[in-house]
């Protein structure tokens, strides 16, 4: 009983640090990837529980991977399997990005860097566009949506007020504004 | 102390994004900026660096600014802080799952803070857009500059590619080509 929970956290570590390694960009990218390798080749979860997920991730702060992660490992083995996953879908990306920090200060200093990061810094701005539409089509259409995005855009933008402030503010606005539709329903 | 300010801050980043991905770039830029940790440039360059290696965004920032910031101590408690308050709160809701889904609560903040980071989103994006197009401030000497229509180009250029879903690394490799290409020729 103890081995074969030490071989699952084991496997769920590997497997995660795998799904780590392999996803560029991150965020929803690495949902079909969890998917083909918790599903399809070890039979963790089903398809509906890859779905519940994501709904969890999207409800719940902080980074996908890490979200799904910490979730599927939880479920398989407790909380020594939810640690496992976590720590092995976040080490790739750590011990990548702390290396590049050793070099990325020393080639900014070469005349065709600094040439490719003009160019990619227009290409970030139109990636970070792309990324505002994906997740402005997600939203609801409706009236309290449009307010909230109004709102949250010109505090930030044009009144400096601090974003953690916005973001509350917006959640208990979202809290009470559905609390009334929902009793005006009903009545 | 430089170890635990890394921390708290990362830890705010990752309790207060909701969504993934550049959901967490408007709190980045304003906590990273405000402690003077990098330059907005900086950032947008690290975002390249980002779309192009593995890993959520989040965790890379985090380790680069801690690393950065603080060496591999600093990068380890950067990354430990953006990662905890999801593990912390995964494992709640994973125990209280049934009643977390049904929950009318968690529904009516998420009818808030999902449009909210579109509002978000977007006043990130006018202070990216004054750093790449004018990063030495508006003047009228801009329109005579060559580096202001290479930017523009590029940008119009990757805004059409990447609405026509190309893969993010390609965008920027190509980006970066047109930038060496334009940076030598013109």
């Amino acid at each position: 009983m103890k081995n074969s929970k030490l071989k699952n956290a084991i496997s769920l570590f590997l497997t995660f640090m795998k799904i780590g390694a392999f996803t560029f960009g991150g965020g929803y990218a690495m949902i079909p990837l969890i998917q083909k390798e918790a599903v399809e080749k070890h039979g963790w979860l089903t398809d509906d529980d890859i779905l519940e997920i994501v709904a969890i991730a999207e409800s719940t702060p902080g980074p996908i991977a890490i979200n799904s992660a910490t979730f599927v490992g939880y479920r398989l083995c407790g909380f020594f399997g939810a640690l496992c996953a976590t720590v092995g879908v976040v080490l790739p990306s750590f011990l990548i990005i702390f290396l590049i920090s050793k070099v990325l200060r020393e080639f900014g200093n070469i005349k065709a860097v600094q040439y490719a990061f003009n160019g990619i810094r227009a290409g970030v701005l139109a990636l970070v566009i792309k990324a505002l539409w994906t997740m402005y089509k997600k939203c609801p259409k409706n009236i309290v949506s449009y307010i909230v995005i109004g709102a949250a855009f010109i505090l930030t933008a044009f009144l400096k007020v601090e974003i953690l402030i916005v973001i509350i503010g917006c959640a208990i606005f979202g809290l009470i504004s559905s609390l009334i539709i929902s009793r005006r329903s009903k009545a | 102390m430089i170890y635990l300010e890394l921390l708290w801050t990362f830890f705010k980043i990752g309790a207060f994004t909701f969504g993934g991905g550049y959901a967490m770039l408007p709190l980045i830029q304003d906590e990273v900026l405000a402690h003077g940790w990098m330059e907005l440039s900086e950032l947008i360059d690290f975002i390249a660096v980002s779309e192009s290696t593995p890993g959520p965004f989040a965790v890379n920032i985090a380790t680069y600014v801690g690393a950065e910031v603080g060496g591999l101590l600093g990068s380890v408690c950067a990354t430990l802080g953006v990662v905890l308050p999801s593990f912390i709160i995964i494992l709640i809701v994973a125990k209280f799952f049934e009643k977390f889904k049904e929950s009318r609560a968690v529904k009516g903040v998420m009818t808030g803070l999902k449009p909210a980071v579109v509002g978000l989103i977007g006043a990130a994006i006018i202070t990216m857009a004054v750093t790449v197009f004018i990063p030495t401030g508006f003047s009228t000497a801009i329109f005579t500059d060559t580096s202001f229509y290479v930017s523009l180009v590029i940008f119009a250029l990757c805004l059409v590619l990447a609405l026509k879903k190309v893969a993010p690394i390609i965008v920027i490799c190509l980006s970066a080509l047109l930038g060496i290409a334009a940076g030598f020729l013109l």
